[in-house]
């Protein structure tokens, strides 16, 4: 197990401030974060390779804060895979095996783990980028390490290499048992990965749990943006399952006096030319204020007084309605569709 | 005749390149941008180019010219009598080994040193930076009565070693010491800039995977860095062979041969310094030629 202990360390214009985290042995951990957050340097100072101002880091409940990169026993793999390129990729993979205690696994078992061994007497700069990267891994792993650190691993690959990749960290981590620690900013790829996700913003982590408790209660608005929750909204108050949010009206099955925000999934919401019965506790009137393409889907900004949503419905029903700028609309959706924190 | 006029540029386009290579070859592993791209933007001014071209033939005349003439004036025969001149020969020997043990004695101690220099920052940085390249812009002869205070007689060095009393004047020891204080510069200089070129993530890399300080310097950094700082070794190697000022004034004798065509020059007269000159001449040519040949086997590789 990992834990990082209040860890704070200013750098020039990164500055990371009192950094609490657990990450449990085995466990995929992914630490989500836009970039220029300090994602980077917390790998750095629990890797060993640079000194916190204040805090501690534990490894299996040993403090070591002190403790030189080479004898953690932790590999980070970096974004742009940072091989060496005076050694071949048999050169880089041996590199760390040579300078720790007989590793298990050897050589050529990783290589075949990771389908490279047809690249072990090439240099770096004949590889492709996923080759690259899967040396990068390869190396690291090869050092048989007890926490794999991975510093945006995906991000220097192309659209295909990057689901091949990712679908090859998911095996090895099954395959192997390690604990990883995967940073990124890609939202994607840490809910696919990781079975725990830290939201990082602004030099702290603001929250961490499963995918699935990070999507149905964010800690705060600014967790739930950044996780790409669309219709966030404050409330000013609630009674008897009815909050008020910016002067409208909404049923919401979970709502008690605790709540500060509602979110409705813009999936949720029905849009009809008409209003009509159905057991759906709300239904409101508003305008069209604009639309924009969200993939296969249309994203429709709607208005109800000072509240606005976003719904997404289909190129079909968007003829269907035919929606203008202004156009009046019915919004529909039901209480249990509204997730309150 | 704007044909004409472009291949004149092209012409002296490459003569430029090469050039400003000269000492790029020796200190940095990749040059930012080739030169040629200056030239190209300017296309446009055809005149403006070949104003720029004409005085810059000037200075590589100037460079060329003594060169051309003192090799056109004297004769092969004259060569070959000052190969078999056992005095020339014995000099040139000593010259090249004195620039040897030199080089080899500060590669030791100067490569941690550029490592450090440019590894870490600290307070007074600078203030090391402009020390190491001292010897460069003071007159070396001056040097070389500097020097006289560390190693000359009764100097404080040469009081505590044993068998030196009389100091390191006139011994091969002393040529030694005056030819480092004099290039070392060029050794820190270029291993400096091919440390820095290496990437630290790589470095960062390697402790990651388990190897300690000394194990990535002597596996990575030295490594990656090795072509700059066998550069920065030839380039000294080169300077301490051609170095009279402060060579002279610790140790006439023996003779090193910048020592002997001086003397000769002094004693007997133009004809008879001129072989061992051109000796001397062709001898840092094919040094200056190695050191071109290792830069660009360098780039081509593009670490």
């Amino acid at each position: 197990m990992l834990e990082l202990k209040s860890l704070s360390k200013r750098f020039g214009k990164f500055c990371l401030s009192k950094i609490d985290l657990t990450v449990d042995s085995g466990h995929y951990f992914v630490l989500l974060g836009p970039s220029g957050v300090g994602k980077t340097m917390l790998i750095e100072l629990i890797s060993g390779l640079t000194k916190p101002d204040r805090g501690r880091v534990l490894w299996r409940d040993c403090d070591i804060t002190r403790v030189p990169p080479e004898r953690r026993g932790f590999a980070v793999v970096y974004q742009d895979s940072a091989l060496f390129p005076h050694m071949t990729t048999a050169g880089n993979i041996a590199y760390g095996m040579k300078s720790r205690k007989p590793s298990a696994v050897g050589l050529e078992q990783t290589a075949r783990m990771l389908g490279i061994e047809h690249l072990l007497d090439r240099y770096p700069e004949t590889l492709s980028g996923g080759e690259q990267q899967r040396v990068g891994l390869a190396r690291a792993l090869a050092t048989d390490p007890e926490l794999l650190l991975l510093d945006e691993p995906l991000s220097a690959l192309d659209l295909r290499s990057r689901r091949e990749f990712r679908n090859l960290l998911k095996r090895i981590h099954s395959e192997t048992g390690k604990t990883f620690l995967h940073v990124t900013h890609d939202l994607d790829e840490a809910t696919s990965l990781g079975d725990r996700i830290g939201v990082m913003l602004n030099g702290s982590i603001r929250q961490t749990g499963t995918p699935e408790e990070l999507f149905r209660s964010p800690s705060d608005p600014d967790v739930a943006d950044f996780l790409g929750m669309r219709n966030v909204i404050a409330v000013s108050e609630t009674k008897d399952g009815i909050c008020k949010a910016n002067g409208v009206e909404i049923h919401a099955a979970a709502a008690d006096e605790s709540i500060s925000h509602i979110w409705i999934k813009p999936e949720e919401i029905v849009l009809s030319r008409a209003a009509f019965d159905s057991s759906a506790r709300n239904q409101i009137r508003c305008r069209v204020e604009g639309w924009e393409s969200s993939g296969p889907l249309l994203a429709v900004r709607v208005s109800a007084g000072d509240l606005t949503m976003s719904a997404l419905i289909t190129y079909a029903s968007f003829k269907e309605l035919a929606i203008e700028v202004g156009a009046e609309l019915y919004a529909t959706f039901k209480s249990s569709a509204v997730h309150c924190f | 005749m704007p044909v004409k006029r472009r291949s004149l540029t092209a012409c002296f386009k490459t003569r430029f390149q090469r050039s400003a290579s000269l000492l790029r070859t020796a200190c940095l592993p990749k040059p930012p941008s080739p030169p040629s791209l200056v030239l190209k933007h300017a296309v446009g001014l055809p005149w403006f180019n070949l104003i720029f071209a004409l005085l810059g033939s000037l200075v590589l005349l100037f460079i060329v010219a003594p060169l051309l003439g003192i090799t056109a004036a004297t004769s092969l025969t004259e060569l070959s009598h000052a190969a078999a001149d056992r005095e020339v020969m014995n000099s040139v020997r000593l010259t090249l080994k004195a620039a040897m043990v030199a080089t080899v004695v500060c590669a030791v101690l100067g490569v941690p040193l550029a490592y450090l220099l440019a590894r870490s920052e600290f307070r007074g940085k600078n203030v090391v930076l402009s020390i190491i390249d001292l010897p460069i812009i003071i007159p070396h002869s001056a040097a070389g009565i500097a020097l006289l205070t560390l190693v000359g007689r009764r100097s404080h060095l040469a009081a505590t070693l044993p068998g030196w009393e009389s100091g390191f004047v006139g011994t091969f020891a002393g040529i030694v010491v005056a030819m480092a204080f004099v290039s070392v510069p060029y050794l820190v200089g270029a291993a400096r800039l091919g440390f820095e070129a290496v990437p630290v993530r790589l470095e960062k890399v390697a402790r990651s995977l388990g190897a300690s300080p000394r194990r990535v310097f002597f596996t990575i950094s030295l490594p990656m860095a090795w072509r700059s700082v066998l550069s920065g070794m030839i380039l000294m190697w080169a300077r301490g062979i051609s170095e009279f000022g402060a060579v002279v004034i610790i140790a006439y004798y023996p003779m090193t041969t910048p020592v002997l065509v001086f003397q000769r020059f002094n004693d007997f007269g133009l004809a008879y310094s001129r072989s061992a000159a051109v000796l001397l001449i062709l001898i840092c040519i094919a040094i200056f030629a190695i050191l071109r040949f290792i830069g660009r086997q360098q780039r081509t590789e593009g670490m």
